[in-house]
């Protein structure tokens, strides 16, 4: 198998994932509605306050970001277990590890860029400074891979098992721990306009990290999955 | 080394090899147990800051230090289970897991109870606390795959990668809230980590972690043991050590 | 002996209730692991007789399936 193949089924199985996914809106389309209703909730619990509203901003935007990349992380593998897809897809020559790859980067596309464009939006809700609003999309954007990547791992991992949904976010949300401390971090630093590319720099390097490791264990977890 | 070792790939070999160091760890560990605990609770003098309920630290600190411990041990099991798919190492996984989370609730508790005289509540954020919390979800997540699935080596096997998957976010987790801490609160009183600790107090103190060390080890041992009847539950050997005597008439049946 | 009299013991100085408490509650964390692990163990007993009474009661119809025909 060359490389130039590898290449052909990585952009098929990418393709094919756009084309499910298009085929499937309301999955698309339900995880970017919860986000903004939950962000609409936290003014209508905490107060409309600007103040506190803009304090607390950095955190309830990247938490319910979180939240929502669990909501549809059950479909990621599921729908190809049970069709057999998954299995055709470990037959390929081609590694494992770099179809997952693709289809990470699939889920990212589809999951992690609405959001990122939906963030300014959500940073008006939540009055939070516009001179953080890059800061905000530029820490979605090193990010969202992460939470694509690692979900990915957790998703592969509960395919097979009985009770998906609440042993998905229990196995994962630890997992994302880091990664919403940093991001929280770099966009309130830009708040209070102190200087934060050290921290991007650290959420950049946490989502290179997962972006290498993850596609092994994904890979790992899908054949457990698929016997 | 190997051919000294493989042998206790086969569970029965392991089996009673287990059952031979089973009495000594279990004797030990409450022997040393009751030393450490009677000697740091009685014996060691009073903190001249935190007067006697810093006394609480010779079961926070050993409970603390083994529950870190126990998730290395299983991650390592983790790691020969996924690449020498041995099945006692699988085993081994869902033995630990347990034990883990009852020194991390041990650990979380006592820092608790210790926090309320020292800083006034019983939950404070501190650092180590946190990751301490975090490392309980991690248990739990790894106990809850194990037992989630109708095959138990998928779900052994899918427990032993998200253990690998653990111990690899762990010194993240830890580094990442040790600095969020840092971040949000200053300096708070630094737990338990003063640089010079006195010998008297020192001594029990490392007794006791040897103590907790046996205790884990203790319990590990028995809940492995109980995993490896429970899955070679059919086999002879298993039946023989449960007291059941495999009948002849069913095992000529078998040859048949 | 860092304490003059059992009272003192007690006591810990004032901080009696939470030093106690702090090792009654790990003790009784301890003594629940081993007694599960050790009523896991009677199940695994109880279990193995259950699967021989009804390999037993296998055999059993087997050899009555042999004898009648």
């Amino acid at each position: 198998m060359n490389t130039r193949n590898s290449w052909q089924v990585m952009s098929t199985v990418f393709k094919r994932e756009l084309t499910v996914a298009v085929r499937r809106k309301s999955d698309l389309i339900n995880p970017l509605l919860f986000l903004l209703m939950v962000v609409t909730l936290f003014p209508l619990g905490v107060g409309p306050g600007p103040d506190v509203l803009a304090r607390i901003a950095p955190g309830i935007i990247w938490i319910t970001a979180l939240l929502s990349s669990l909501l549809g992380l059950e479909r990621l593998f599921r729908d190809d277990l049970q069709d057999g897809t998954l299995e055709q897809l470990c037959l390929s020559p081609c590694p494992l590890s770099l179809i997952m790859l693709s289809k990470i980067a699939a889920h990212w596309l589809l999951t992690g860029l609405p959001l990122i464009m939906l963030s300014p939006l959500l940073a008006m809700l939540l009055n939070l400074p516009t001179s953080a609003w890059l800061t905000l999309m530029l820490s979605l954007l090193l990010g969202t891979p992460l939470l694509s990547a690692i979900g990915a791992i957790g998703a592969a991992l509960t395919a097979g098992a009985q009770r998906g949904g609440a042993l998905l976010s229990l196995i994962l949300i630890p997992l994302f721990i880091p990664l919403l401390i940093f991001a929280t971090a770099a966009v309130e630093a830009a708040v209070v306009g102190m200087p934060n590319q050290g921290l991007l720099a650290i959420l950049a390097a946490l989502t290179v990290l997962s972006l290498t490791c993850s596609p092994l264990a994904v890979a790992a977890a899908v054949k457990v999955s698929v016997n | 080394m190997w051919r000294w070792l493989h042998p206790y790939a086969k569970a029965e070999a392991s089996y009673r090899l287990l059952s031979r160091l089973l009495p000594w760890f279990a004797c030990s560990a409450v022997v040393t147990l009751l030393i450490s605990l009677v000697w740091g609770l009685a014996f060691a003098p009073a903190d001249y800051q935190q007067g006697d309920s810093y006394r609480i630290i010779y079961i926070h600190v050993p409970a603390a230090i083994w529950s870190m411990g126990a998730y290395f041990g299983m991650a390592i099991m983790a790691l020969i289970a996924l690449v020498w798919q041995i099945r006692t190492a699988s085993w081994a996984i869902a033995a630990i897991a347990p034990v883990g989370a009852a020194m991390t609730a041990i650990a979380l508790l006592t820092g608790a109870i210790w926090g309320k005289p020292m800083w006034g509540t019983w939950w404070e954020w501190d650092a180590r606390l946190t990751s301490e919390l975090i490392l309980f979800f991690l248990y739990v997540g790894v106990l809850a795959l194990y037992f989630a699935f109708d095959d138990q080596k998928a779900g052994a096997k899918a427990a032993a990668i998200l253990a690998i998957v653990g111990v690899i976010n762990l010194p993240i987790i830890h580094f990442s809230v040790e600095w969020w801490n840092t971040l949000h609160q200053g300096a708070t009183i630094t737990k338990f980590g003063r640089p010079s600790i006195a010998n008297d107090m020192l001594w029990p103190l490392l007794l006791s972690i040897l103590a907790f060390a046996l205790v884990t080890a203790t319990l590990i041992i028995m809940r492995l043991r109980n995993e490896m009847l429970f899955n070679e539950i059919h086999r002879p050997w298993a039946q023989a050590e449960l007291g059941v005597n495999p009948p002849v008439a069913v095992s000529q049946q078998e040859t048949r | 002996m860092a304490f003059s009299d059992w009272q003192a013991f007690i006591h810990m100085g004032g901080y009696g209730l939470y030093v106690w408490s702090a090792f009654a509650l790990s003790f009784l964390i301890l003594a629940l692991l081993t007694c599960y692990t050790l009523w896991t163990q009677r199940r695994l007993k109880r279990l193995a007789t259950q699967l021989q009474q009804r390999q037993q009661r296998l055999a059993k119809r087997r050899q009555q399936e042999v004898n009648t025909p």
